[in-house]
C-alpha cells in the first residue's frame, strides 16, 4: 500500500453525515457497545475494523435501524443523520433504511431474476412510473456495481445464479439502485476471492464520489486500501478514530497498535 | 524411525499395520455396519410389505364394486295395474308404489321367459321374479312419472340385478352356497346363466357406485357413493377455503410478527398439543359449538367441514412455521435493509420461498381431513342420505344440506349384514384412495411448479 496516497486523500473535508454520541447497545444484560462517539463524513470511506466479537458489527446495523429486528436489543445514546435523531419515536425505520443502504456479509440475492432483483426496491418505493423508467433504473445501478457487462445478456437469469463475486456486486447495485445517501457494508468480501474482492473493492472507491460508505472488515489491509477514515472497535469500544493514514502508520492507542501488528484479536 | 529405536527410547513397540489387512475393530465396525443397513433394509421391507397386502386385499375384494350385473327385458307397463282410472293424472300414477311396480316386473319377466322358451325345473314364478334386485321397481315408476305415455306400451328396460345373482358372477355366491342361502337358490342361478347366454344378463361398468346415493340393507347392489362424495367435496371445499387462509395467517403473524413471551409460549405449546388432540374431540367440539350454540344444522357437510378445518389447523400451522423457519435470514434481511416493510418483505420474499412448504402441510392436512371419519359421526354426518345435497338452497344456506362423507360411508357399509356390502365398503376404500392419490397428486405438481423457477 502506497502511503503517500493515503496521505493524500486527507486533504478533502467533508460534512458530517451521521453523528453517533454516547451510543450503547445491550443484548439482553450483555453491553455490546459502550459509549460510542463517532462522525462519520459524507463522501467518505469509513472502515470499522477489529477483533470478531467486537461490536463492529452491531454499530453498523444501528446505523440504519437494522438491530430492531432483534428482539432482545436495546440501543440507547443518540445517533444523527443530517442532524435528525435516526431513534427518535416518530422515525419510521422503513423510511430510514431506503436512505442508509446495506449490502451484508452473504450475499443475498433474492431468488427472483437479476431484473427484479435490482427494481424491487425502486418498485417499492414508487421511483419509476413507467417500465421505461424502471429499464433505465436498473441499468443505471448495474453499472454503477460493476456488472452491468456481465449480466446485460442475462436479466431475466436468477440472481442465485451467479457466482459469489457477481452475488455480492449484484447486491451492492440492488442497494445503490433505491438511491441511498449512507451505503453500509458488513464485509462485503469476506465470502468473496481476490479477485472478487479487487473488484468490489473498486467498487466502493468508485460510489465514494457520491455516498458516504461505512465498510466493516477483518482485513486490515482492505481498510488500508479502501477507507480514508478508521474506526478501531476493542471489546465494544470505540478505541481509536481518525485518518486511515494515522491509524495504520502512527496509532495512539497502544490496543490499536497491538492489533494493527497482529499481537491482539 | 525404527522399532529398535522405539524401544530403547522405552515406548510400547507398535508393530506396523498393513492396509491390505483390515484390523479387528475395523472389521467389527463394518460389520456393525452392514448389520445396520440390513435392519434399515428389513423394516423398508416390512412397510413395503404391509403396502402391498393392503392394496392386494382392497383391490381384489373392492373391485368387484366397479362392476355391476344388469338384465335387460321388455316390461309391459300394464295400463290396468299402473293407471286404473286411464287418465294419466300424476297424482293418481303417484298412488301406485314400487310394490305394484315390481308385481308388473315380475309378470313381464315370466312372460318374456315364456316367449324364449326358457324354462327351469323347480322354478316359481315368484322365485325367478326375484332375480331382479328391489331397486328395479322403483328405477321404471320414476321412468314412469317422468313420462306417462309410456304407460300401456311394451318398452325394453335395463335393470339391476338382484346382489346375489351379481355375487354370483363375482364369486361370492356359487351354486353350492345358493343350497344353504335363504335369499337365493340355484334354480335362480340357473336362469341367470340361461339368460347370460342369450346375451340378455350383462357385466358392465358400474357408473351408478360413484353416482347413486346410498341404498337400504337390501339392496347392496343399488348402494352408491354419490352423496358421499359430493358431501366429502363440499367438507374440502370448505376445508380448502378456510384452513390455509387462517392457518398461514396464524402461522406468520407467530412466525414473523409476534413478540417472544410468555403468551406466545402458551400458544405455541397448544398449537402442538391441539395436533395431537384425538380427531373425535373436536367432533364433540363441532357439535358443541356448531350446532348445539349456534344451531346449524347436524348432518351438514359445512359443519364437518368446519370440525375439520378447526382439525387441520394445527397440522397446518406448524408445517407452515417450520417452512418459514427454513428461509434463510438474509433473505428477511435482503428486504428490510431495501427499506421494505416487514409485511412486504415477507410477502414478497419470505412467504415465496416457503410456499413448496405450505402446500406440503395443507395437503398433508387436507388429506387427513378427507380419511376422518370420528369426528363426523359426532356431528350426525353418518345419517342414511338418499337425496344428493345442493351446494346452496335458500333454507339451509351453503353446504347446509344433509349428506355423508367417504369414510362414514365406508364405516356405515362395513356396519351391514350383507356380504356384498363388504364389496361395496372396499370399492369406497378404492374411491377415497384414488382422491387421496390425486391430492397428493396435486401437491407434488405445485411443489415442482413453485420449486422450478429457481
Amino acid at each position: 500500500m502506497n502511503d503517500m496516497r493515503i496521505m493524500e486523500r486527507d486533504v478533502d473535508v467533508n460534512e458530517i453525515k451521521i453523528a453517533a454520541r454516547g451510543c450503547q447497545v445491550y443484548y439482553a444484560d450483555t453491553h455490546a457497545i459502550k459509549d460510542v462517539d463517532v462522525d462519520i463524513e459524507d463522501k467518505t470511506v469509513t472502515a470499522f475494523i477489529g477483533p470478531s466479537g467486537c461490536g463492529k458489527s452491531t454499530f453498523l446495523r444501528c446505523l440504519n435501524r437494522m438491530n430492531d429486528t432483534i428482539d432482545i436489543c436495546r440501543v440507547e445514546g443518540e445517533i444523527r443523520l443530517d442532524g435528525e435523531d435516526i431513534y427518535d419515536p416518530k422515525v419510521d425505520p422503513v423510511q430510514l433504511r431506503a436512505k442508509v443502504g446495506m449490502v451484508f456479509q452473504k450475499p443475498n440475492p433474492f431468488p427472483k431474476s437479476i431484473y427484479d432483483n435490482i427494481a424491487y426496491g425502486p418498485r417499492i418505493h414508487g421511483m419509476a412510473k413507467t417500465k421505461a423508467d424502471l429499464d433505465i433504473i436498473v441499468e443505471k445501478s448495474l453499472r454503477r456495481g460493476a456488472i452491468w457487462d456481465e449480466v446485460k445478456d442475462r436479466l431475466d437469469a436468477p440472481g442465485t445464479g451467479l457466482s459469489g463475486g457477481q452475488q455480492q456486486r449484484l447486491c451492492i447495485a440492488r442497494a445503490v439502485a433505491t438511491e441511498p445517501e449512507v451505503l453500509l457494508m458488513d464485509e462485503p468480501c469476506s465470502a468473496l476471492d481476490p479477485i472478487a474482492t479487487a473488484q468490489v473493492e473498486e467498487l466502493i472507491d468508485e460510489l465514494r464520489s457520491q455516498y458516504s460508505v461505512v465498510i466493516v472488515t477483518h482485513s486490515m489491509q482492505q481498510a488500508a486500501r479502501v477507507s480514508q477514515k478508521t474506526a478501531f472497535f476493542h471489546l465494544g469500544n470505540l478505541v481509536e478514530f481518525g485518518e486511515t493514514g494515522q491509524i495504520f502508520t502512527n496509532p495512539v492507542d497502544p490496543r490499536t497498535e497491538s492489533y494493527i501488528t497482529g499481537r491482539i484479536g | 524411525m525404527t522399532d529398535a529405536n522405539m524401544s530403547k527410547s522405552g515406548a510400547v513397540p507398535v508393530p506396523r499395520k498393513s492396509l491390505l489387512q483390515p484390523d479387528a475393530r475395523t472389521k467389527r465396525r463394518n460389520s456393525a455396519e452392514a448389520r445396520f443397513r440390513a435392519y434399515g433394509l428389513a423394516a423398508v421391507g416390512i412397510g413395503v410389505l404391509a403396502l402391498v397386502m393392503l392394496l392386494v386385499s382392497i383391490v381384489g375384494t373392492g373391485s368387484g364394486a366397479f362392476k355391476q350385473t344388469y338384465l335387460t327385458i321388455p316390461v309391459h307397463l300394464n295400463e290396468a295395474k299402473l293407471d286404473k282410472k286411464g287418465d294419466r293424472e300424476l297424482a293418481n300414477l303417484k298412488k301406485v308404489t314400487t310394490i305394484g311396480y315390481a308385481g308388473v316386473l315380475k309378470t313381464s319377466l315370466n312372460d318374456f321367459l315364456a316367449q324364449e322358451g326358457i324354462e327351469i325345473d323347480g322354478l316359481s314364478d315368484k322365485d325367478a321374479g326375484k332375480i331382479i334386485s328391489k331397486e328395479a321397481a322403483a328405477t321404471v315408476r320414476n321412468a314412469v312419472l317422468a313420462d306417462p305415455d309410456l304407460i300401456g306400451t311394451t318398452q325394453d328396460f335395463t335393470l339391476l340385478a338382484n346382489g346375489r345373482i351379481d355375487g354370483y358372477y363375482k364369486g361370492r355366491v356359487t351354486m353350492d352356497s345358493a343350497e344353504l342361502d335363504g335369499n337365493v337358490t340355484p334354480e335362480q342361478l340357473m336362469l341367470a346363466d340361461a339368460l347370460k347366454e342369450r346375451g340378455l344378463l350383462k357385466t358392465k361398468f358400474n357408473w351408478a357406485f360413484l353416482i347413486a346415493p346410498d341404498a337400504s340393507d337390501q339392496r347392496p347392489e343399488a348402494a352408491g357413493l354419490g352423496v358421499a362424495i359430493l358431501g366429502s367435496i363440499y367438507m374440502m371445499l370448505t376445508v380448502l377455503i378456510l384452513a390455509p387462509v387462517i392457518g398461514v395467517a396464524a402461522s406468520i403473524y407467530l412466525e414473523e410478527f409476534a413478540p417472544k413471551n410468555r403468551w406466545t409460549d402458551i400458544i405455541e405449546v397448544n398449537i402442538s398439543n391441539l395436533a395431537a388432540v384425538p380427531s373425535i374431540v373436536f367432533g364433540i367440539l363441532g357439535l358443541a359449538i356448531f350446532i348445539n350454540f349456534a344451531g346449524m344444522r347436524a348432518s351438514a357437510p359445512i359443519v364437518g367441514g368446519l370440525v375439520l378445518t378447526l382439525m387441520t389447523l394445527p397440522t397446518i400451522i406448524i408445517a407452515t412455521r417450520a417452512a418459514l423457519k427454513a428461509v434463510p435470514p438474509s433473505i428477511r434481511d435482503a428486504g428490510l435493509g431495501l427499506g421494505a416493510s416487514k409485511m412486504q418483505s415477507v410477502m414478497h420474499h419470505v412467504l415465496p420461498l416457503a410456499a413448496p412448504g405450505i402446500l406440503t402441510g395443507t395437503i398433508i392436512g387436507l388429506a387427513q381431513a378427507l380419511g376422518e371419519t370420528a369426528p363426523l359421526l359426532l356431528i350426525g354426518m353418518v345419517a342414511f342420505v338418499r337425496e344428493y345435497p345442493a351446494a346452496w338452497s335458500p333454507e339451509s344456506g351453503l353446504f347446509g344440506e344433509p349428506s355423508t362423507a367417504l369414510p362414514v360411508q365406508v364405516f356405515n357399509w362395513t356396519q351391514r349384514a350383507d356380504p356384498a356390502f363388504v364389496e361395496r365398503a372396499s370399492g369406497a376404500i378404492i374411491v377415497l384412495l384414488i382422491f387421496l392419490v390425486a391430492m397428493n397428486a396435486v401437491a407434488v405438481m405445485l411443489r415442482r411448479r413453485f420449486e422450478r423457477r429457481w
